[in-house]
């Protein structure tokens, strides 16, 4: 078990609602970002004097620009039908990780800065003046939402923590307080390509690795392009696909599919990266300049389609801000969605009958499939809602024989975050991520008991990391997360690869 | 008794001008605000009619509170269907004449009020007792809440104990609409009552009561989700491309 110097939740048989015990996180926060790291996108490099105007001039700003914070920002009843929804809650404890008291943290200063009432009455509505002590409140709380969208899910307003904790980080940036994890990562972006800086050479070296290795196991050519111009499809894959497990076996699974389906494919060095941390920051114009990457390599590469590989929040801003953002995409093939999922790739070729899976393969395994937050609430795969549920499983159970779900209220939209999201996944806050991966620990823990579950498969490299990491706190193995095209992978017989059986016919003949 | 019936006419017509007035802001404003990204919490429907079903089962039926928590929803069901009784049933105090179908819900009207501080009650325990909704309550929600049991009950007390006169009420309304002031019955009761729902109407556009025009502006609930299909674009976001 890993060693942590802080109490790792128990795991409880019933899921249990706690008690509040206010004040608990108040100490977690993440590094500050240096100056450097802010000034290369845009933003103040420390502290700016007057940040209190500057701060209230750019919540007026939001206001104006985004009509779900102002929406937001008034409708809340405080009905209370999120406070228990929350996987940050569940774990600490902590009150203000309730969605509806994370929102008010930045609601009172609305109140007190934009309403009537809170100019006039502040104390009746919980209006307060923007202080250093809200602003501290800020950065901690805002750094322990994973902007997973599930309080939205139950809230009669539909009001997105999310929305607010990205408006919050906006402010936060613009007044020259930025969190150094997403915004060091955004530079690398812009500097190299890619959230880990790998550079071009490195990704040739490892694509190359792959093939030698895909070739030993297989005897067949399944190649990991590069760079390759006027091909059919360019993959935009998350970066840590080139570097970890169980993430690179992933990759290893979209070649071989790219392989038998006989499409021409290519990675780009220029936009190696389908994660866009702009989206965690809240800045639109961060996001539109990552996204502008993949509209250049796709414009320079002469790709007809464009794919994505397993990134939970990568694919809701390629499946529902791409189009906005650096759209249209009218010189792309008009046959395809664009962007389109590799899940919604490979069961196409699942449905038409192309791929030859075994899956006896994956008999070592016996599977539960982790709905990422950002698939399962913000984005769609298919053309039918809930596509983004079906596909998925539907990919597993034909790549696995033993497969069983997770408690309904906790998959499918209702799903809990893996608790590294939303630009947490960074080990100084290592505490509010094992305590916020607590209640999916719990239903899988459940599973474990009663179905024999051994792996859990997913489709995010934030989800499949951050277990990584985390499930050795509460007594799990590291090996137990798996990419959905690694059971994929392990399952396909690419044509022309001898399997151990036919080898044995052929011997005995 | 002139001076009663001024002051609740200027009332009236203030607390009026400042509900449809400051709703008409509300509403002008979150109009005009442009929602720049597609944020639809999915699954949602694909279509335009999908999202107008989507919309009419929140606003009917309470669907996400009811997945949400089914004492909070059974609570607030009660009183807003409630509400919507009550309300029904006075607009014959504004009428005349009355239509057939306000005639018919006359009775249901009484059940509605009941049934509207039943569930006013309920929310109100719940801040009380359960300690999550007791820590994000502020004096204005418990307020609003008193308020609100207080309009009810003042109401199911002239209906049960002590009646007025309504014929008067009603002239008295009437007398309104033309700008002229009949005398109103100085009912303590009635007075009180009228004076509740008056401060409700004044409160409404500067409170969480902005919750009901806010629904319908909630990007989460009533975008259609085809982000691929069609572009969507702010007018801000299109200035940045053409920088």
């Amino acid at each position: 078990m890993a060693k942590a110097d802080f109490q790792v939740p128990e795991l409880k048989e019933y899921a249990e609602i706690p008690e509040i015990k206010p004040g608990v996180m108040a100490h977690s926060k993440p590094f500050k970002s240096k100056p450097d790291f802010q000034e290369a996108l845009g933003f103040p490099g420390e502290l700016v004097e007057d940040w209190q105007k500057k701060a209230i001039n750019k919540m007026g700003d939001l206001l104006g620009r985004y009509r779900s914070l102002r929406v937001y920002m008034d409708a809340c009843v405080k009905c209370g039908a999120c406070t228990d929804k929350c996987h940050y809650y569940l774990g600490t404890h902590d009150p203000k990780n309730m969605p509806v008291a994370r929102q008010d943290l930045l609601r009172k200063v609305y109140r007190r800065y934009f309403t009537l009432a809170g100019r006039l009455f502040p104390d009746l509505v919980g209006a307060t003046d923007l202080t250093e002590d809200v602003l501290g409140d800020w950065y901690n709380y805002y750094h322990q939402c994973s902007q997973c969208r599930r309080c939205s899910v139950f809230c009669p307003y539909g009001i997105d923590t999310a929305e607010i904790s990205m408006a919050a980080r906006e402010i936060m940036d613009s007044i020259g307080v930025g969190q150094k994890y997403c915004n060091e990562i955004i530079g690398k972006v812009y500097k190299i390509g890619n959230n880990l800086g790998l550079p071009g050479p490195a990704l040739a070296d490892t694509l190359e690795g792959l093939e030698e290795d895909v070739f030993d196991e297989t005897g067949v050519e399944v190649k990991y392009p590069l760079d390759q111009e006027g091909v059919d499809i360019l993959l935009i894959t998350p970066s840590a696909d080139f570097f970890a497990e169980p993430h690179v076996d992933g990759l290893i699974g979209y070649g071989k599919v790219f392989h038998e389906a006989g499409v021409s494919w290519t990675l780009s060095s220029y936009a190696s990266e389908a994660a866009n941390f702009g989206m965690f920051i809240g800045s639109y114009d961060n996001m539109r300049r990552v996204s502008m990457r993949i509209r250049e390599a796709a414009i320079k590469l002469g790709v007809k389609r464009i794919v994505f590989g397993e990134c939970g929040h990568a694919w809701r801003v390629a499946y529902s801000f791409l189009n906005t953002l650096v759209g249209p995409w009218d010189f792309l093939d008009p046959r395809y969605p664009v962007p389109q999922h590799i899940c919604e790739f490979t069961y196409d070729l699942i449905q038409q009958g192309k791929l030859r899976l075994d899956k006896s393969r994956n008999d070592d395994m016996v599977l539960t499939y982790h709905d990422s937050c950002n698939v399962a609430r913000a984005s769609r795969m298919g053309d039918k809602p809930g596509g983004q549920f079906d596909i998925p499983r539907a990919i597993i159970r034909a790549s696995c024989n033993h497969f069983y779900d997770m408690d309904e209220e906790t998959i499918r939209d209702r799903t809990f975050c893996c608790g590294g999201g939303g630009g947490l996944l960074t080990d100084d806050l290592m505490e509010v991520r094992v305590k916020g991966a607590q209640p999916r620990v719990e239903a899988l823990n459940h599973v474990i008991q009663e179905k024999g579950v051994t792996h859990m498969a997913a489709i995010c490299a934030i989800c499949k990391s951050q277990f990584t990491k985390v499930l050795p706190y509460y007594g799990m193995d590291m090996g137990q997360i798996v990419s959905v095209h690694q059971l994929v992978s392990n399952a396909l017989i690419l044509t022309g690869q001898e399997t151990e059986e036919e080898e044995a016919v052929e011997a005995a003949a | 008794m002139s001076l009663i019936s001024n002051f609740y006419a200027y009332l009236f017509y203030f607390a009026t001008f400042v509900l449809l007035g400051g709703l008409a802001l509300k509403v002008w404003q979150y109009a005009r605000t442009p929602a720049p990204l597609k944020i639809p919490t999915t699954p949602a429907p694909t279509t335009g009619s999908g999202v107008v079903l989507r919309m009419t089962r929140e606003v009917v039926l309470f669907e996400s509170l009811f997945r949400g928590n089914k004492w909070t929803w059974i609570f607030s069901w009660m009183f807003h269907f409630g509400l919507l009784l009550v309300t029904l049933r006075h607009l014959r105090y504004f009428i005349d004449p009355v239509p057939v179908p306000l005639q018919m819900i006359q009775p249901f009207g009484i059940y509605g009020g009941m049934a509207m501080v039943v569930g006013l009650g309920g929310l109100w325990v719940r801040r009380f007792f359960v300690d999550r909704v007791r820590y994000i309550s502020s004096r204005s929600d418990h307020l609003i809440l008193g308020l609100l049991v207080a309009i009810g009950l003042s109401g199911l007390t002239m209906r049960f104990v002590v009646h007025t006169d309504i014929i008067r009420l009603k002239e008295f309304f009437a007398g309104l609409y033309n700008f002229e002031i009949v005398t109103l019955p100085a009912d303590p009761v009635l007075l009180l009552h009228l004076l509740l729902v008056a401060t409700l109407m004044i409160i409404f556009p500067y409170s969480k009561l902005l919750h009901m025009p806010g629904l319908f502006f909630s990007p989460t609930r009533n975008q259609v989700d085809n982000p691929r299909e069609q572009r969507h674009i702010a007018p801000w976001a299109k200035r940045l491309e053409q920088e």
